[in-house]
């Protein structure tokens, strides 16, 4: 915990303490070389930084705001949580942050082609729609079995213009995914750009994606204390690979007093081994898609098949940032089961009036036990990442209602 | 002198170039490869390239894929694989091993506890796809102190910078991917090569294998004319898929056509 006050990782060779790193075959490594130091070129040069301000104000409609859960927190009769709105986002989710950052480097970079993967769908989505924005070739790889349970997010990238391969090897979920994307961007690396949708991958993707979605947090910074002048006592985010968590706590690490939550996909229970929560399941490290980071596996090192009711979170890895806060102790990490996901869920739709994704239902699960035990005068921020309508199949579905 | 060192040294003697078959450990099934292994050598291997499977084969093509799925249906493990070439070395102790795979199950074992379990087993050379040498000076080390060479890839983006680093690092041999792609890809372009490994060759002083689209007699002699090694791996891992009827007759068959072909070259 010592040095966040001057916190300055991931190192030059995108090293998180033993996280991070460049995991990845030769063909890829000067691709990603060249990739660091274009990214860099760009983050610093304030002509690139406005046009990604002013895409992020015009097309996504940021900032978004911080919403007061009155209702909710009342009925919960604890701390007051307040909701950091990205479902409010153009494409209905924090990934479009990220996709915007990155498309405007591909195009930078003079790459015509985008590659994606994508779990839940969002990331694809936020990728066909940039790449519609920027005149660029998308194709999204997508697990078949994401495929089938994320079904109007399909279409919308269709009918963005871009492509979706449905892959079928492994557990064929976001894993396969992402190892198809790689296989892509090996085979066609002189004209297509890899847009990473989660904060992991081999360096400098972390770092990339972080700093593409670090505006959540900064806005929570000065938002909140506008509305209740003063910090949060807490930040929460849901955790799949990272990326909205890690937007919202990057500008909170030096924050003294505000805790820090990460939650992961709990499943059917972590003591279920049916789950998606390598952190709270105190699971190895390991080496998988480019990084070394705590990572579900058997004992043989072989990746083991995980499970969530949100297709988003179900991944055996996370970024490695969040394996170094964990293991610094500056950020915490719990893990919610499908149940108490889904009954935040339908609570927020009951007293909000917010249909909320079932990825951001966890941090939302999270944050309803917490205020439960806490003072009414406490704060609770919770990034709610994005709109829960791609899921409304999925939750007719558990409740067995046929649509 | 490490046993791929003095096999490479004996064929550059006598002009003639190695030939290096992969097959995926316990493809079609475990009790299937040592066997396998051993037609290789009838039929004129020089090295063994060995796969280890894994759950998540980012760099190879769907033949290969599917090889490591077959294998890790049948509960294939590192474990079990060097229990294989243990197997394998009772009866032959003169072909160099070479295990190639991912980093994650040898993260998993422990660098020192693989690199001493490999040795115990037979194996001379590990290639591990995803630890380039930035991230590889533990593992390197834990390989050298117990005598076994790591054997690095490189391709047709790498840098001069890169091969230099490479150079410091690797051992036995290189193993140069002749294309963008995956294993399992197009056919390579064998000037492309050549030129490449002109220039590769003014870095390196240990020999350079060529892989990835070799599939053919016709393409093992041409990158036998240019190269020092020449490896095969998805060509023979089809004839795994087809079954294991007659098997390793048709491995062995396959490759005394290859082998003739190169020592024509
Ligand atoms: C709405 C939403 N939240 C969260 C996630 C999880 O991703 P990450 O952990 O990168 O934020 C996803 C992924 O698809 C998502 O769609």
């Amino acid at each position: 915990m010592n040095d966040k006050a001057n916190y300055s990782l991931p190192d030059e060779q995108g090293h998180f303490g033993i996280f991070g790193g460049i995991y990845v075959a030769e063909t890829l490594i000067p691709a990603l070389d060249e990739l660091r130091v274009e990214f860099e070129k760009a983050i610093a040069d304030p002509e690139f930084m406005a046009e990604y301000r002013n895409e992020l104000k015009h097309y996504v409609g940021r900032p978004s705001p911080i919403y007061h859960a009155k209702r909710w927190s009342e009925e919960l009769g604890g701390a007051q949580i307040y909701l950091k709105r990205e479902d409010l986002n153009h494409t209905g989710a924090h990934k479009v942050n990220n996709t915007i950052g990155q498309a405007l480097l591909a195009r930078r970079m003079g790459k015509k082609r985008v590659i994606a993967e994508t779990g839940a769908g969002q990331h694809g989505v936020a990728s066909a729609t940039v790449a519609a924005r920027y005149g660029m070739e998308c194709v999204v790889y997508m697990g078949a079995e994401d495929v089938a349970r994320q079904a109007p997010n399909v279409f919308r990238i269709k009918l963005l213009g871009a492509t979706v391969v449905p892959v079928e090897s492994g557990s064929k979920t976001l894993k396969d995914a992402m190892n198809e994307a790689m296989r892509d961007w090996v085979t066609n690396i002189d004209s297509t750009y890899y847009i990473i949708g989660t904060a992991a991958g081999p360096h400098p993707y972390p770092k990339l994606v972080r700093e593409f979605q670090k505006i959540i947090g900064e806005e929570c910074k000065t938002q909140i204390v506008e509305m209740i002048g003063r910090q949060p006592d807490a930040v929460i985010a849901c955790v799949g690979g990272g990326s909205n968590a890690i937007g919202m706590f990057y500008p909170y690490i030096e924050v003294e007093g505000v805790r820090i939550i990460g939650v992961e996909a709990g499943g059917d229970g972590v003591e279920t081994g049916r789950h998606a929560a390598p952190l709270t399941s105190n699971a190895k490290p390991g080496v998988l898609h480019g990084q070394r980071s705590f990572l579900m596996q058997d004992e043989n090192g072989l990746i083991v098949e995980t499970h969530s009711i949100s297709a988003g979170l179900d991944y055996p890895g996370v970024g490695p940032e969040h394996s170094y806060l964990k293991d610094i102790g500056r950020a915490e990490y719990v893990a919610i089961n499908d149940d108490e996901a889904l009954a935040a869920f339908h609570d927020l739709c009951k007293y909000e009036g917010i249909i909320p994704a079932l990825e951001s239902s966890h941090a939302l699960a999270q944050a309803a036990k917490m205020a439960k035990t806490m003072n009414k005068d406490e704060v609770l921020l919770v990034c709610l990442s994005g709109r829960g309508d791609k899921d409304i199949p999925t939750v007719a579905k558990m409740s067995g209602i046929q649509l | 002198m490490s046993r791929i060192q003095s096999t490479l040294e004996a064929l550059k003697a006598s002009g003639r170039k190695a030939l290096i078959p992969f097959i995926t450990a316990g493809d079609p099934q475990p009790d299937a490869t040592v066997a396998a292994m051993h037609a290789l050598v009838a039929g004129g291997a020089d090295i063994v390239e060995l796969g280890v499977p894994f759950s998540d084969p980012m760099a190879d093509g769907p033949v290969i894929q599917r090889a490591s799925e077959r294998a890790l249906a049948h509960g294939m493990t590192l474990t079990r694989v060097l229990a294989m070439v243990a197997e394998f070395r009772k009866t032959d102790s003169k072909t160099p091993v070479v295990l190639m795979g991912y980093a994650n199950p040898v993260e998993a074992m422990g660098y020192e506890a693989f690199a001493e379990a490999a040795r115990a087993a037979g194996v001379d050379g590990v290639l591990t796809v995803d630890l380039p040498p930035e991230e590889a000076e533990a593992c390197a080390a834990a390989l050298k102190a117990q005598g076994i060479d790591l054997i690095f890839l490189l391709a047709p983006t790498t840098t001069e910078d890169r091969v230099a680093h490479v150079a410091r690092l690797a051992s036995g041999y290189v193993y140069y991917v002749s294309l963008k792609g995956v294993t399992g890809a197009a056919n390579l372009d064998v000037t492309s090569v050549a030129d490449k490994l002109a220039t590769l060759r003014q870095h390196l002083s240990i020999p350079i294998g060529v892989g990835f689209g070799i599939r053919d007699a016709a393409t093992a002699q041409q990158v036998a004319g240019i190269a020092d090694a020449v490896v095969i791996g998805s060509r023979l891992v089809q004839e795994m898929e087809a079954g294991a009827a007659g098997l390793n007759d048709r491995l062995t068959t396959f490759l005394t056509g290859v082998r003739q072909a190169m020592d024509q070259a």
